[in-house]
């Protein structure tokens, strides 16, 4: 397990660039609180992080679960941002708003 | 060589476009950063050799998902400068946060290829021999194959979910009823009349 990968890339650069997209997917939903709509995208730049850790590490150990279960992340983010828009467009219907600090209204 | 030159320029723009898509004004403008994004981690993954899921990625993400946040961005009548306060009032904690984590990441990263953990068993070792998608169809359609139908299933679940939640009844639609036009027979329907001359029909 050198960890050469593709042609003078290693394991190692392909963590840090999922690192550092994972951390953007973080910072993301700080600075954006209450934007839903791109809390929702930052999101998908976190599963898109870990599903470029799972084929990195796919490749690195010539193992091909990883692109498998890539495979079954990236069908569970789609299904996520379906339900997430549904939920979205209808909470929008029913208060004009998207603003996140809303829902808190909805409780009792 | 021009694999590590692909990587950088590949790497650099999933992390500008990345990087844009959280910090853009507009939320369109997030959503094609974002499109460019998943356009470039594909780019990644074909040079690992995962073209299967790199077609993946820009057929499901830039040719569903990201045209459905497009559809919605757009749809909702939304007051975004209002959403954008507060802002800078998390900004600092945010990218505090953001700093400890990707160090602490960094650092996991650097203790793991110091050490280095060794996996002895492969699950299902990549034949040289055979293309990526084929490779990986005969894994999926053989031992992952109850996992595959689950995979169905989920997405089969969030389109049900999709249409019950946005789903509303119109009132004042009309709608076509098939048991009653079935129903229908001519002796119901028509009748014979025979006018006197000068009348006309009534109805």
């Amino acid at each position: 397990m050198s960890g050469d990968i593709a042609g003078g890339v290693g394991l190692v650069h392909y963590l840090v660039v999922a690192a550092l997209l994972f951390t953007m997917g973080v910072l993301g939903i700080f600075l954006n609180r209450k934007n839903i709509i791109v809390i929702l995208m930052a999101i998908e730049l976190i599963l898109l992080a870990v599903n470029i850790n799972l084929v990195a590490f796919s490749a690195a150990l010539h193992d091909l679960v990883g692109q498998v279960f890539a495979m079954f992340v990236l069908t569970v983010a789609a299904g996520e941002a379906a339900i997430g828009l549904a939920i979205l467009v209808i909470f929008f219907r029913g208060r004009g708003s998207i603003s996140v600090d809303d829902p808190s209204r909805m409780k009792g | 060589m021009i694999q590590a030159l692909a990587f950088y320029l590949f790497a650099l723009v999933v992390l500008l476009s990345g990087a844009m898509t959280i910090l853009s004004r507009n939320p369109v403008h997030s959503v094609l950063w974002l499109i460019l994004a998943f356009f470039n981690a594909a780019g990644l993954m074909v040079l690992v050799g995962a073209e299967f899921i790199a077609m993946l990625l820009v057929i499901v993400y830039v040719g569903a998902v990201a045209v459905l946040f497009l559809f919605v961005v757009m749809m909702l009548d939304i007051d975004f400068t209002e959403l954008r306060a507060g802002f800078v009032r998390y900004a600092a904690i945010g990218l505090l946060l953001a700093v400890a984590l990707v160090a602490e990441i960094l650092i996991g990263v650097g203790a793991w290829s110091a050490g280095g953990i060794d996996l002895a068993r492969r699950a299902a070792p990549t034949n040289d021999a055979m293309p990526n998608i084929e490779a990986i169809g005969h894994l999926l359609y053989t031992r992952y194959l109850f996992i595959f139908e689950g995979a169905g299933l989920v997405l089969l679940v969030a389109m049900i979910g999709a249409i019950v939640l946005t789903h509303r009844e119109r009132s004042g639609s009309r709608y076509q009823n098939i048991a009653r036009q079935n129903a229908r027979r001519p002796q119901d329907a028509t009748r014979n009349v025979r006018p006197e001359i000068g009348q006309g029909v009534q109805l």
